[in-house]
């Protein structure tokens, strides 16, 4: 969904960094993205090669960290990992989830100079 | 979006605003023209240190993506609780009914509130027209090539449609039930409207959008009797998705289960005013 977009947001973020913390140049970039984020990667690395052309990120390296998603079961009072939204929970089967970890779009860490 | 106020750089128009969006755009990269000989840095970060030579180096900075947007969610979702307006993010597929029963429930509810619209489409002003016909405030965003609306649009959209104190501010989204259910606009609710003329499976099969939604609204229930639509299990698939969502059964064109719609409005309206 929307990948250009988040490309064009984390540009932003980096140019913005780039004069608050000095630099020239991205070589890497490191995003947690969680598997109930709705995030395609596939389509986020096409994306972003296409929005950095021209900019301080020209050529970065994408890297990416998974999160598991997580849910928590009302039933069985703890947290399950779930794949999908409308995942049962795998231990008692009940729909009665709270997602509770896993939507996360978040710009980790960078490799600059 | 653009580095300086963070607006679209692509084509996103707001009737009546004329924001001059005059600032630049550049983006402070510097050309290298020297490609011809070679500096050996040394592998990873922060290797040989020699002045003058630019150095890899590590930046923490745990950004959200959509910080952006959030922080201009943020900025709504203030104003609208300082002038005591509820705002209603309304979000579907395309040719849910969305703008017929926002129409009739303009119609049926502007004698009792101060009404405003903001109309999201990629193209035409057609929707924020037919709104305007009820006699009420209605503003449209067309955002391009853009696949939904985000909460700096919105935050323009205000100063120019400058919604009533004490009203209800509906956001008709861009028919799409993508993108939308990620882009905060500062709304209080969003309203997901499925119609029984889609699958009953559209909860499993956009789960972002019916998790995000604190309603929904199955509309077109009136041809109920021509189709192969389970209600039952329509519900059931919302409710994996989203345990606590409120569901509505209500067709916008015979006026059928509208009133729960109504009393739902005015109740939320009045948890606005005593905020």
């Amino acid at each position: 969904m929307h990948e250009m977009s988040l490309c064009e947001g984390i540009l932003q973020v980096l140019e913005d960094n780039a004069k608050s913390q000095q630099f020239k140049k991205v070589k890497t970039i490191w995003l947690e993205i969680g598997a109930l984020s709705g995030v395609e990667i596939e389509a986020m690395k096409f994306c972003f090669d296409a929005v950095t052309r021209g900019t301080l990120a020209e050529q970065a390296n994408l890297e990416i960290i998974n999160k598991p998603g997580l849910a928590w079961c009302m039933k069985c009072s703890k947290n399950v990992e779930v794949t999908q939204r409308f995942d049962e929970c795998p231990d008692c089967g009940s729909y009665q989830l709270q997602v509770v970890g896993g939507d996360e779009m978040k710009i980790k860490e960078l490799e600059v100079e | 979006m653009c580095t300086v106020c963070g607006c679209g750089e692509g084509e996103t128009t707001i009737e009546g605003h004329s924001h001059p969006h005059n600032h630049s755009h550049d983006h402070d990269h510097e050309h290298s023209h020297d490609h011809d000989h070679h500096h050996d840095y040394g592998q990873g970060a922060a290797h040989a240190h020699a002045p003058g030579m630019s150095q890899s180096r590590m930046v923490q900075i745990e950004t959200d993506i959509l910080g952006k947007n959030n922080e201009y969610a943020a900025l709504n979702r203030r104003w609208f609780a300082e002038h005591h307006v509820l705002t209603l993010n309304l979000v579907s597929s395309p040719g849910s009914g969305k703008t017929t029963l926002l129409t009739r429930t303009i119609d049926d509810l502007k004698n009792e509130l101060n009404l405003a619209v903001i109309e999201g489409d990629q193209q035409t002003a057609n929707d924020a027209e037919r709104i305007r016909e009820t006699g009420v405030k209605a503003l449209q965003i067309n955002t391009g090539k853009g696949c939904h609306l985000d909460a700096h649009m919105i935050g323009h959209a205000l100063e120019t449609l400058k919604p009533e104190d004490k009203g209800v501010l509906f956001i008709e989204n861009v028919g799409n039930l993508v993108c939308p259910a990620a882009f905060d606009l500062g709304e209080a609710h969003k309203v997901a409207i499925l119609s029984v003329t889609e699958g009953e499976d559209k909860p499993l099969k956009y789960p972002d959008m019916f998790h995000a939604a604190d309603i929904m609204l199955l509309n077109k229930i009136d041809l109920l009797p021509y189709l192969n639509f389970d209600v039952e299990k329509c519900i059931e698939y919302a409710r994996h998705v989203n345990p606590g969502i409120k569901i509505l059964q209500v067709s916008a064109t015979t006026g059928e289960g509208m009133d729960l719609w109504y009393q739902w409005i005015k109740t939320t309206q009045q948890l606005t005013l005593i905020g």
